[in-house]
């Protein structure tokens, strides 16, 4: 395994600890886009810069805004995060270790065992954009199709709630 | 060598740019206004830019009692960092710039212009004022809402081109700038620019007659200069940025390309200063409005007649 590679995620697993331990919902979603960013250098280091710019785009620079815009409107204060605090006991914690402890035996296991390659950085290089876009229309169209679906139906009922309440119905 | 070179020159030129362009800014607005401007400081008034580093430096950093620290300390460092970080793939010259090939160069501006939202949106929040929240807010719709059109007024250029690399794009307009072709390409993305770096008119996020100064209003000191230097770099970038895209970057006949890289883009920059000077700003609703119901529409009409138009040149 390549330094930078294991430097990146270092980072990403550090910050996703710090998303689950804040207390106060902003700072667990600055933590979170620090995941991301970290995730993005990983897909770059491994010889994805396409996705690895998507992933900056999409999921840290539109989806996670959203999740602070919605965040800043409801605006938690002292209270909240007062109760946050009581949630967050030693008890609440031991099952979910327990279970993360059984996954992370599993990957030990897994990556000790490993005969081939370790990090199977593409073939020829960095996969380029186009190359990305090629396999996207070509042999995955039907995943792409469906996604379009999906997409279509958010509009639509995103549409449906947002229309002003009385006025005519066409 | 060479390599820590360029990135020092393009660091320190971009600085140099946005706060000369500061000074700039008052000469023209009151050259429009017909006043003189600051012109005691120094030759034309060019010393004014160290008298404001000067005061901006020493006047009192406060941090509101109230305020997130942690975050309302971190919101101008990401602001000015992300614009900073743009400006790596921007090609001055054919062999002038940090990552001027890498092969998703434009998909990297727009990176970082999503992470730009950050500042202001955190900025806001942490201020834990209702004013800078507002702003903060109008900020984050204004900002998403724009880089959508911003990208979709692009395709006409990378479909065109058929690459992300800066450096190609600009190749392809050795015989015909794309301002030609993709004329209404261009002025979606002028509009959009001019929206995603929160500059007059488009200025909501900051409307002093309504919001004191929007989501800077508790900022102060330098941490206020970072975010007012991001705003004159952002300008700078995308100044840059049409220049790079649709006015042919480097080329241009006579003169060395580095000249006329600077000369399309200090001509931008002074456009985006006029338009200050002459228009006035919309409601709010009216600039969410405009832009998903005229320019989304036509940055895809754009998008599809540009593709339809590729197809059948591809067939004959």
């Amino acid at each position: 395994m390549s330094i930078p590679l294991a430097i990146y995620g270092l980072v990403a697993v550090c910050a996703a600890a710090m998303v689950i331990t804040r207390t106060i919902a902003v700072h667990a979603l600055v933590y979170m886009v620090a995941t991301l960013l970290a995730l993005a250098c990983v897909f770059d280091t491994l010889g994805a810069p396409f996705a690895a710019a998507l992933e900056v785009i999409v999921y840290a620079g539109a989806i996670m805004v959203l999740f602070v815009f919605v965040v800043m409107m409801v605006n938690l204060g002292r209270p909240d995060q007062e109760r946050e605090k009581s949630w967050l006991t030693v008890g609440t914690w031991i099952v979910p270790a327990l279970l993360a402890l059984i996954l992370l035996c599993t990957l030990l296991f897994g990556a000790s065992h490993v005969t081939a390659d370790p990090m199977p950085m593409a073939a020829g290089g960095p996969i380029g954009p186009q190359a990305v876009g090629l396999r996207l229309y070509g042999p995955y169209l039907l995943t792409v199709e469906l996604s379009s679906f999906l997409l279509l139906a958010g509009l639509v009922s995103a549409f449906h709630i947002g229309r002003r309440i009385g006025e005519r119905q066409e | 060598m060479w390599y820590v070179l360029v990135i020092l020159v393009t660091v320190f030129g971009v600085l140099g740019v946005a706060a000369l362009s500061t000074m700039l800014e008052r000469r023209l607005l009151g050259f429009f206004q017909d006043r003189p401007g600051p012109n005691r400081v120094g030759p034309f008034g060019l010393l004014q830019v160290v008298a404001d580093a000067i005061k901006m430096l020493f006047k009192h950093d406060w941090i509101p009692p109230f305020a997130d620290k942690t975050i309302f300390v971190l919101a101008p460092i990401i602001g000015f960092l992300c614009v900073l970080l743009s400006f790596a793939v921007i090609p001055v010259t054919a062999n002038w710039s940090v990552a001027g090939d890498l092969n998703v160069g434009l998909l990297f501006v727009f990176g970082m212009m999503g992470m730009a939202v950050y500042s202001v949106v955190l900025g806001g929040w942490s201020s834990n004022n209702k004013f800078a929240l507002l702003g903060g807010m109008r900020a984050a719709a204004q900002m998403i809402s724009y880089e959508v059109f911003m990208g979709l007024a692009l395709m006409g250029v990378i479909m065109t081109t058929g690459s992300f690399a800066l450096n190609d794009i600009v190749a392809a307009q050795s015989h015909c700038w794309f301002i030609i072709p993709q004329f209404l390409g261009a002025i979606i993305f002028l509009m959009a620019g001019i929206a995603e770096t929160h500059r007059l008119p488009f200025d909501l996020p900051e409307g002093e007659n309504e919001l004191g100064a929007g989501f800077h209003t508790e900022y102060s000191g330098m941490k206020f200069g970072m975010f007012f230097l991001a705003e004159y770099a952002g300008v700078a970038l995308i100044s840059c940025l049409i220049t790079t895209l649709y006015l042919g970057g480097w080329q241009g006949p006579l003169l060395p390309p580095v000249v006329w890289f600077v000369l399309k883009a200090g001509f931008l920059i002074c456009f985006f200063i006029l338009l200050r000077a002459a228009l006035p700003r919309p409601r709010y609703d009216q600039l969410m409005a405009f832009g998903w119901k005229v320019l989304l529409p036509l940055s895809l009409l754009n998008t599809v007649v540009t593709g339809a138009i590729l197809l059948l040149r591809a067939s004959a």
